[in-house]
């Protein structure tokens, strides 16, 4: 089956008030594509689950942002979000926000099809005071220790970027980290996955390593060749993260003048084409 | 022993002291005097420290904080999803900042001010709450000040000794948190419940000017003594190969 497809029929699938799940790790390999398709539609009301980069802060100050489920929000060569750290100041978003590793297990709950997956982060923080409708466990066995009861993050859509695919929808990562991106997948009723290239099956052993295919077709409902697609975050080893354009980014949060600038430059474009080509063009 | 070394010297030393006796653990650090001090330790009294490049792979030596890197020897692969797999594990000792500490060593760099609508958005919880229920962590203050060491966080995103004695020994098994370093001292929790204790002061600095800086009651327990000085080699080892380009003094300003 070829399931190629493009941004804006992937968008379009979105209704508001939708729980989506954004794949990458701050501002690493993120599908940046779909964030900037999702800019420019009238969805709204999301409920967002990632560890947050530019994603978070691009989503929160178009106002596409009900609630947020995350860790953190980070730039990584900018430790703070600064479009993030606006939204959070006016009260903007509804903040669930979980240790990282709980993160990861109620995106692994969910991909298993459990309704929770037991641990002991959390106990005693703040995070429980934030989600009061986290309940405990108590362990059946002769231990019978008490557990936070992670729920399972279920997801409507995800989004994940991967380096290379083929048109069936198998994926592979050729960076350092596989991030939870898998886990989104299997997280997901629907999931579309962007590639910088789309390749053969069988071109595929060529690219990289056996263990680098953690993507297969099963997990995969759309296929989205995006070139640069991850841009301005990283997305080794196609390329590193556009520093110079992540700063010119982040400065915007404190100069509404610089950042009607931005937008309209960047942002509010047509296509994703148009955005790709402002940026070589800058 | 080296007189000419300086505050953040001190306080590095500190920090590759916390790691004594460690062992073979991974060793993860925020902040510049803790990256060095890590550095330091596992230079010279603990090898055995595991380490990584500050992304996903374990390697031999991480590259000097400033300065010329080299090509890394690398021991093992850590993507984040193994990084939550070792710590929950419990082999770990982790540094990290604090921008609110209370008493008991509660632990808040997610926000300041009310969590719904904070008065600035810091950080987020990251992986403070798992770290502290299940591995050993430290604590580094590069600026100790009374809205630092404050008497109640805003948020708690460590867990510090009260809230974890009040929970079922079962889960705070791996709980330990053990030193706070910072720009002036050194701190524990080796008191009979568990509140920090003034452990040693850095060499130029007064027991009154800790207490000032402090917005809580510290034990204190007699004659505190003074952070060792770093040994004429470990002063060598920062500055010819861990940070040549002395990066160290911008988080650590020597006194005047």
């Amino acid at each position: 089956m070829d399931k190629r497809t493009t941004e804006q029929e992937a968008v379009a699938e979105l209704r508001d008030g939708m729980t989506i799940g954004i794949g990458g790790w701050g501002s690493r390999r993120k599908p940046m594509s779909i964030v900037r398709e999702l800019l420019r539609s009238s969805v709204k009301d999301l409920t967002v689950v990632t560890y947050g980069g530019p994603d978070v802060g691009l989503l929160c100050n178009y106002g596409k942002v009900k609630k947020l489920i995350y860790g953190f929000v980070s730039l990584d060569s900018i430790p703070l979000e600064p479009h993030f750290r606006k939204a959070r100041q006016a009260g903007a978003i509804e903040a669930a926000e979980l240790d990282e590793g709980m993160l990861q297990w109620g995106l692994l709950a969910a991909s298993h099809k459990l309704p929770f997956l037991p641990t002991r982060s959390g106990m005693g923080s703040s995070v429980l005071d934030i989600n009061p409708d986290f309940k405990m466990v108590q362990s059946p066995y002769a231990d019978g220790e008490e557990l936070v009861a992670m729920p399972a993050l279920e997801l409507d859509v995800a989004f994940i970027h991967m380096n290379r695919g083929d048109v069936r929808g198998n994926g592979q990562y050729l960076g350092p980290d596989p991030y939870f991106d898998d886990m989104y997948c299997r997280a997901a009723k629907k999931r579309f996955m962007t590639v910088e290239k789309v390749v053969g099956t069988a071109d595929m052993a060529n690219e990289g390593p056996l263990q680098s295919r953690i993507i297969n077709r099963t997990m995969v409902d759309g296929v989205i060749e995006a070139p640069n697609g991850a841009h301005f975050t990283e997305c080794p080893s196609d390329y590193g993260r556009d520093e110079a354009f992540q700063k010119e980014y982040a400065a915007t949060a404190k100069d509404p003048d610089a950042w009607q600038a931005f937008k309209a430059k960047y942002l509010d474009v047509e296509t994703e084409a148009d955005y790709q080509e402002a940026v070589k063009n800058r | 022993m080296s007189d000419s070394a300086t505050r953040g010297e001190i306080c590095a030393v500190a920090c590759a002291d916390a790691f004594r006796g460690n062992g073979e653990i991974l060793a993860s650090c925020f902040g510049t005097a803790p990256a060095i001090g890590a550095r330091l330790a596992k230079m010279t009294f603990e090898p055995d420290l595991l380490m990584t490049d500050g992304i996903c792979t374990v390697v031999e030596m991480p590259n000097p904080v400033s300065g010329e890197g080299h090509e890394q020897v690398v021991e093992a692969w850590l993507p984040f999803r193994t990084v939550f797999d070792h710590l929950w594990n419990g082999n770990r000792h982790v540094i990290m900042a604090a921008s609110q500490i209370d008493r008991f060593g509660n632990q808040n760099f997610a926000c300041i001010g009310e969590h719904a609508k904070p008065k600035a958005q810091l950080l987020g919880m990251r992986g403070a709450p798992g770290n502290t229920i299940s591995h050993t962590t430290s604590y580094w203050v590069a600026n100790q000040t009374a809205k630092v060491f404050v008497p109640e966080v805003d948020v708690v995103s460590g867990v510090g000794h009260d809230r974890a004695g009040a929970l079922p020994e079962a889960s705070t098994q791996g709980h330990d948190v053990r030193f706070v370093i910072s720009n002036l001292a050194v701190y524990d929790f080796e008191t009979p419940d568990k509140r920090m204790r003034l452990r040693s002061v850095h060499p130029g600095v007064t027991v009154d000017q800790v207490v000032e800086h402090t917005g809580f009651e510290l034990a204190i327990e007699g004659d505190v003594p003074e952070t060792r000085l770093p040994t004429a080699d470990e002063v060598a080892l920062i500055r010819d190969r861990i940070d040549p380009k002395g990066v160290l003094s911008r988080e650590v300003p020597n006194p005047e």
